[in-house]
């Protein structure tokens, strides 16, 4: 399952311009890949976007789990099954739905438009990580916290946020992983002139895989590999400290 | 835990000051009707339990008690003070959780601290009360440990220590030893009356245990079905039950439904519907009324056994040995009448009964030893 990515991480250190010869072990296109403006200028878009989606998604989506989890309200299994919805839609049909609707709206594309298309998988996610850690909380809680004197504002602020902090932060996590990753939604939905880091490596890749592509995957991976697994050991940290 | 029991301190009637009233409280949820009508005084300073099986309204009791729950109808006072639209956070009362309810992210110390931060006490004042109070339920030095490192037991004390810390009027208890086994129960019950005692805080405690209910309380209030159906010491709820409910649930008895046949002497004479002749006599709160239809109950202890026939016909029966039990400290039989009722005998394990199953033997009480209460 990983072979492909084992080769591919071999071939960065190839010092040959093609892939099918081994001409010894060079950092030569490590060096290209970081002085390339273009690939810099790509992952300052993706990370704005990330960073923007993700913040909008991490305030929205835990009020959505709280929503959905604290209060009873007309149409709410409707509303549940709705919010994660994007989770099972292939990403397709969500960059065409979001390009007919923006259009249809005449909304200029831009990079905001990016931005609003990938609030739309990460609030999601978010939420339903933020979920599953609020449905093994303890019910009272909260309660026992209006019952020591907190108003209900700061039994939220001083005890269920704290305790779904964890849960926020690897939700968040996933959600930025997923952001800088995404190329079908971004490649619809972008404009004036927004490109993205996968979407730059996928113009360059159709016209031939350069060693540099290859050194920029492995660069990837590897961010890629950290993130989820500080995500992983901040959500076990957490279960660590749940109470019983 | 018997000791604790007979500590009842008596308590004038008059000049007594309530920390608790419930005043014809009733609530509805979704349509059902959870708690019907409910009268309670709970004096200052006593240990109250609410008793009853799961599912009776107690533990909604103690919500509305503590603010969680606001009464479809009726009032909660608490000293004197209506609760109507007083919110938990403003109420003078602090809750201990059957689930503990610690917060994760705090170690022990901030935990119990909780409560004296949100109400901006000085930070010496904190120091000095949270040290004090987790003194209290000898916890000093878990202070530092997160309340997943703690034992059930030791959960239990610093949910106590969060609850005492603000000095609260009165402390609810939400079943407080549900979820600790046999042993560490009876620990904990010796340390909750200890501490009850030491810091004379009014304690209403929410119990579906009738032991724990019995050994620990001033008064017990059983619950059955949203109503109360008895409010009184636990020796009043134990030797002289006022309904077939509260006879049965508290300890184990056996019941006889049927009519009073006669009146002589001030007896009365009960015919079971199994054609069984009982001579009771009434109680005092029965005196003067006379109910048609009574249900009779005989504690197991208060029966006693033969294997000759005794000299007293009074409330003597013939019957068969079904089923012995040993339990230790007792024996428990099972005796089946010539009627077909069957009926549970407890006696100490020192008269041991020569029987064998199936062989024939006499049971009898005392008139005084059984109960007429209304059906």
């Amino acid at each position: 399952m990983y072979l492909p990515i084992l080769i591919l991480a071999f071939y960065s250190f190839n010092a040959s311009r093609f892939s099918a010869t081994w001409e010894g072990f060079s950092l030569k296109w490590y060096e290209i890949l970081f002085n390339d403006s273009r690939i810099f200028a790509a992952l300052q878009d993706s990370l704005a976007i990330a960073i923007c989606a993700v913040g909008v998604s991490a305030v929205l989506g835990t009020l959505m789990a709280v929503g959905l989890a604290r209060y009873q309200f007309w149409g709410k299994g409707l509303y549940r099954g709705a919010s994660y919805l994007p989770l099972i839609i292939p990403d397709i049909a969500i960059a065409v739905a979001t390009l007919v609707f923006l259009a249809s709206f005449a909304i200029p594309l831009s990079l905001w438009t990016i931005v609003a298309s990938h609030i739309v998988f990460c609030l999601a996610y978010v939420a339903v990580v933020v979920s599953t850690r609020l449905s093994g909380l303890n019910p009272h809680l909260e309660e026992a916290a209006l019952d020591l004197g907190a108003t209900p504002t700061q039994a939220f602020l001083k005890v269920l946020l704290p305790e779904l902090m964890p849960a926020i932060v690897s939700g968040c996590l996933l959600a930025f992983v997923l952001s800088m990753d995404d190329l079908l939604i971004s490649s619809f939905t972008a404009g004036g002139g927004a490109n993205t880091l996968p979407m730059e490596i996928f113009s360059r890749v159709r016209t031939g895989v350069k060693p540099d592509i290859n050194a920029l995957s492995v660069v990837l991976i590897l961010a890629s590999g950290v993130l989820a697994f500080l995500a992983e050991y901040i959500r076990y940290r957490g279960d660590q400290r749940r109470s019983v | 835990m018997s000791q604790t029991a007979m500590q009842n301190r008596p308590v004038a009637e008059t000049n007594t000051r309530f920390d608790v009233e419930l005043r014809k409280v009733f609530k509805v949820f979704n349509g059902e009707t959870v708690v019907r009508g409910i009268d309670l005084n709970i004096r200052q300073g006593e240990f109250f339990s609410i008793l009853g099986p799961s599912g009776c309204g107690k533990t909604t009791t103690l919500r509305l008690i503590a603010g969680f729950e606001e009464p479809s109808a009726g009032e909660v006072l608490i000293r004197g003070r209506s609760m109507s639209g007083v919110p938990a956070y403003r109420r003078p009362v602090n809750t201990v959780f059957q689930s503990y309810a610690l917060f994760g992210h705090l170690s022990v110390w901030e935990n119990i601290a909780f409560g004296l931060r949100i109400k901006r006490q000085s930070k010496a004042e904190i120091q000095k009360r949270v040290q004090e109070s987790l003194r209290l339920v000898k916890m000093e030095q878990f202070a530092r440990r997160y309340p997943a490192q703690l034992s059930g037991g030791q959960q239990q004390r610093v949910a106590l220590a969060r609850a005492l810390v603000n000095q609260p009027t009165v402390v609810l208890l939400d079943e407080p030893l549900g979820a600790l086994d046999l042993k560490l129960r009876k620990e904990m019950q010796v340390e909750l009356s200890t501490l009850h005692k030491n810091l004379g805080v009014t304690f209403v405690m929410v119990t579906h245990d009738q032991e724990e209910a019995l050994s620990l309380s001033d008064r017990i209030a059983v619950m059955h079905d949203g109503k109360l159906e008895q409010i009184g010491t636990p020796n009043q709820i134990y030797d002289y039950p006022q309904t077939p409910f509260v006879a049965d649930f508290i300890g184990d008895t056996n019941l006889f439904k049927g009519r009073i046949e006669t009146t002589d002497y001030g007896m009365w004479q009960v015919r079971t519907e199994r054609g069984l002749r009982i001579l009771v006599k009434p109680t005092e709160s029965l005196n003067g009324s006379m109910p048609n239809q009574v249900v009779v109950s005989v504690r197991p202890e208060k029966i006693q056994l033969s294997l000759e026939k005794p000299s007293s016909p009074i409330n003597c029966f013939e019957g068969r040995l079904m089923h012995t039990m040993y339990l230790g400290t007792h024996v428990h039989y099972l005796v089946e009448l010539l009627s077909g009722d069957r009926l549970t005998v407890l006696q100490p394990n020192r008269a041991k009964l020569a029987a064998e199953p199936d062989s024939p033997l006499y049971i009898y009480w005392a008139e005084t030893d059984c109960l007429a209460l209304t059906a």
